[in-house]
């Protein structure tokens, strides 16, 4: 029994030096997947194609038999797996749950910042990766008519949260603005009580932030005419200049249409977030141009506001006409099986195609990351994940995740294997002994003879 | 195992010697997968024909080309439909596989409501820690609208009842997915006691108990003594000497007796141990239900020799299910354990799961295709007492059927067609 024991740590050992030794490789020297099933999201699956990745960018996507392999790559035999990219979570709650919004203060706080209160280090975080999922919208929660700003990440190997972000070109990171509207936001005072205070709030803020960017206009260079500065409103503001888009928590059609009213008010460009009830006002919807990101639980209900929910929003949303992405809502969903959601939308009638680029290409437009991530296309981030078939089956699993060419997950080691179905210390990433000894799992195992 | 069999598209290929047959009830075939249909709309209902590329009796092997005959609202016939006779009366319906109407092993539908409002939620009642005298029947709502949501998706028959969520609170019953009303369509009216056990027991509320598990465990086995007491005397005092009537300590002692189990929920493992301590101190018959540490105490369960209802598979590992596994289900299988799996409890969304889909990851992570249909039919079955009359496509079994149009348990099925007593019920709307 013993010595079954110590077989665990020995060979955790070396799937640590193993880990090392990916890791240090991404990644000059140009990478070939050969010979799987491609599905680019952009155009048509490739039934035996190869993806060539260098410098942790997507160098070339084809046929076996037309895409020249640059000499000296490393060529790695993929026969039998089925790549696409890195999927695309447009909602999730990983990374700390709570702890990346507003407080309880008041309804409207945009200047809370997700990213001071982002863990890189929650199991949920590496249980989004084990799902497929390299890019991700980090929101605060729907308790608030505006929660504070959200967090677009690549899900690179961390030890911090600089380590995921995603810089825009003038070094501020991506992000959206969470707003709620319905049932959520309502609560005592001063937060609203009814539908009506709720727009009429979110309405003087908005006209506010308008006073307080023409002041800062009128201005110019001028420190003593300029406002005081105000977080809040500078971020409604960033809003209001189309830098930062609304990611919108709403389900009732009424509620929908309150905030295509106020979206088309301001001027603000706005995603509507769950949905509910959007294929009551698919038409509304289509006409705005607004896109959706929608979710898949498994039966209506549990708040009023979700009785309609219905399996067939997706197709009837595609019909239409909509931009229509997924998220997980994580922990409403588990991020580890994000690719259910593509399933389901197909059964309730949506087109493959149509559900595949609902958690890829689809999401990747609704954060306007779409010119680096969401589909497998020469010039774009080297996301992809590795499937042991169909993406649509209940039986294929995630096998790898890359992120930008460096592997962040591969099911075949051990302890990405905790990660992905779950297991004795899968809850908490932080016990002295997973480090250095290996996963409890394995040790059960070993003990029981079953390795 | 899972490549074992290939499941068909949905059209099926007919027999040579099936067609000059099915030309005579031609016209029975073509009204055969009509969408809509209203429950209660037949009375009696005709007799069903129900045509499978593939019919999983679960009793027995796989049918290619199988057939599954109803009448009077019991199975007269399972079997190859190849040279099997049928009069013209039958309605006839065809899927590619045809399944047992599934068996939620223990969930809260028609107790815990959709709306989740105040007013349709009766799984705990939170005046007291402990009220096994609290019937399931006397608060079960057949109409409620996931009653029919989940029958849609091929479930046919649930044990519900109270929930997890304090000490003792209540029964539960076994029941039937007809949607008349909890006298018509029960069939084990006082099924098991739900007791639930660690955290998930315990009160924050100052000054009230139990505060910690381990109180939890002092005032169960409290009552028990008391219930084994007052059941003494009952049945030993003369006449004039008997205890008056105790509905609470009444229900506990069908517990001691063995007649009516204990259901009790537990995720820790140290829980699952005090589950176990208690039951052989009192000598008690128990389930285990929930079960997320199992892994940890695999050899204790096994040795118990108890029955578990393993928590939903894609249920939030978080808080006393923190360490979850999704092979959890394919590890009970292994080791010999009886097991079943629930669609559970749900506080918010979605307020249920839907036990289909619960059993097609525990497939897809360990247990194989044909283990987990067992999960959610013929196991669950025995586990709850009911087998005689569900849980398997057997003759002389109730007429409880469900109809896919592919592999039950990929994504991208659907339910589409479901019998119960051999009348059909809508299923699964189709794609707009």
């Amino acid at each position: 029994m013993i010595s079954c024991l110590l077989r665990g740590p020995a060979r955790a050992a070396v799937w640590v030096l193993a880990g090392l030794t990916v890791a240090a490789q991404a990644q000059d020297r140009a990478v070939a997947f050969r010979g799987a099933q491609i599905i680019p999201i952009e155009g048509a699956p490739i039934a035996q194609g190869v993806l060539v990745v260098q410098g942790g960018k997507i160098v070339a996507v084809g046929p076996v038999d037309s895409t020249p392999i640059p000499a000296g790559a490393e060529v790695r035999e993929v026969a039998g797996k089925v790549l696409m990219p890195g999927l695309v979570d447009s909602h999730s709650h990983i990374g700390g749950g709570g702890g990346v919004g507003a407080d309880g203060s008041g309804p409207i706080q945009p200047e809370v910042r997700a990213m001071d209160g982002f863990d890189v280090g929650d199991a949920s975080v590496a249980k989004a990766r084990a799902g497929g999922i390299t890019t991700v919208n980090v929101m605060p929660g729907s308790g608030h008519l505006v929660s504070g700003q959200t967090l677009y990440l690549k899900l690179r190997n961390a030890r911090t949260v600089d380590d995921v972000l995603i810089l825009l070109p003038d070094g501020t990171p991506a992000g959206g603005l969470k707003m709620a509207n319905g049932t959520n936001p309502r609560r005592d005072p001063p937060f609203p009580g009814t539908r009506g205070k709720s727009a009429s709030l979110v309405r003087e803020r908005f006209v506010a932030a308008q006073d307080y960017m023409a002041k800062v206009a009128r201005a110019k260079d001028d420190p003593e005419k300029r406002p005081a500065r105000d977080l809040a409103l500078e971020e409604l503001g960033e809003v209001l200049a189309g830098r930062r888009v609304v990611q919108h928590h709403t389900h009732r059609h009424d509620d929908i249409m309150t905030v295509l009213r106020l979206s088309k008010e301001f001027g603000f460009k706005v995603v509507l977030h769950h949905v509910s009830e959007g294929w009551k006002v698919a038409e509304e919807i289509a006409a705005a141009k607004v896109p959706c990101s929608i979710i898949f639980v498994d039966s209506p209900g549990g708040k009023l506001e979700a009785r309609d929910l219905d399996v067939r929003i997706g197709a009837i949303l595609e019909k239409a006409g909509v931009l229509v992405g997924f998220h997980t809502d994580d922990g409403i969903t588990d991020s580890r099986l994000f690719l259910r959601s593509a399933g389901m939308a197909v059964r309730g009638g949506m087109s493959r195609e149509g559900a595949l680029a609902g958690v890829t290409l689809a999401n990747a437009k609704i954060l306007g990351l779409e010119a680096r991530v969401g589909s497998l296309v020469a010039g774009k981030d080297a996301d992809f994940i590795v499937l042991s078939g169909d993406p649509l089956s209940v039986y294929t699993h995630v096998e790898q995740t890359w992120v930008e060419g460096a592997k962040v997950f591969d099911r075949s080691l051990p302890q990405d294997h905790l990660r992905a179905v779950g297991g004795p210390g899968a809850g908490d990433p932080r016990r002295p002994h997973y480090c250095c000894f290996g996963d409890a799992w394995s040790l059960i195992a070993a003990a029981n003879g079953d390795q | 195992m899972q490549t074992q069999f290939q499941f068909p598209g949905a059209r099926l290929t007919m027999s040579l010697s099936l067609r000059p047959f099915l030309a005579l009830v031609l016209s029975g075939w073509l009204v055969a997968v009509a969408p809509g249909l209203t429950a209660g709309e037949e009375t009696p209902p005709m007799p069903l024909a129900i045509h499978g590329a593939l019919v999983y009796p679960v009793s027995g092997a796989p049918i290619r080309d199988g057939l599954v005959l109803v009448r009077d609202g019991k199975i007269t016939y399972v079997g190859p439909a190849a040279g099997r006779m049928y009069t013209a009366d039958h309605r006839v319906l065809r899927a590619a596989v045809v399944t047992p109407g599934l068996v939620d092993a223990r969930g809260t539908v028609g107790v815990s409501g959709m709306l989740n409002q105040p007013q349709d939620q009766e799984q705990v009642e939170r005046s007291a820690p402990l009220q096994p005298e609290l019937r399931a029947i006397d608060a079960y709502n057949a109409k409620d609208e996931l009653v029919a949501y989940v029958r849609a998706r091929g479930v046919t028959t649930i044990h519900t009842g109270h929930g997890p969520g304090a000490l003792v609170t209540g029964q539960t019953l076994v029941v039937k997915l007809l949607g008349r009303g909890s006298d018509a369509d029960v069939l084990v009216p006082a099924a098991m006691i739900a007791t639930t056990l660690g955290g998930d027991a315990t009160t924050q509320e100052k000054g009230k108990s139990p505060g910690t598990p381990a109180k939890a465990v002092a005032m169960l086995r409290a009552e028990l003594i008391k219930a084994r007491d007052y059941a003494d005397k009952r049945a030993k005092a003369a006449d004039d000497k008997k205890p008056a009537r105790d509905l609470r300590l009444e229900a506990l002692a069908r517990a001691l007796d063995g007649s009516q189990p204990l259901l009790v929920s537990v995720d820790r493992s140290r829980d699952i141990l005090a589950a176990l301590r208690v039951a052989k101190e009192f000598n008690l018959k128990i389930v285990l239900e929930g079960c997320a540490d199992a892994p940890d105490v695999l050899g204790e369960i096994k040795a118990s020799g108890f029955p578990v209802i393993l928590h939903p598979t894609m249920a939030r590992s978080n808080q006393t299910r923190e360490n979850l596994s999704m092979e959890t289900a394919g590890r009970l299988k292994a080791a010999g354990i009886p097991f079943a799996i629930e669609s559970g409890y749900e506080s918010y969304v979605p307020k249920t799961r839907i036990v289909l889909f619960e059993a097609a990851v525990a497939a897809a992570n360990g247990l194989g295709r044909e283990a987990a249909l067992a999960a959610i039919t013929l196991d669950a079955a025995r586990l709850l007492g009911v087998a005689d009359r569900v849980g398997s496509l057997e003759v002389g079994k109730d007429g409880d059927v469900a109809l896919y149009d592919g592999d039950p348990f990929e994504y991208t099925t659907r339910c589409v067609g479901v019998a119960i007593n051999g009348q059909l019920f809508p299923a699964e709307t189709a794609a707009p």
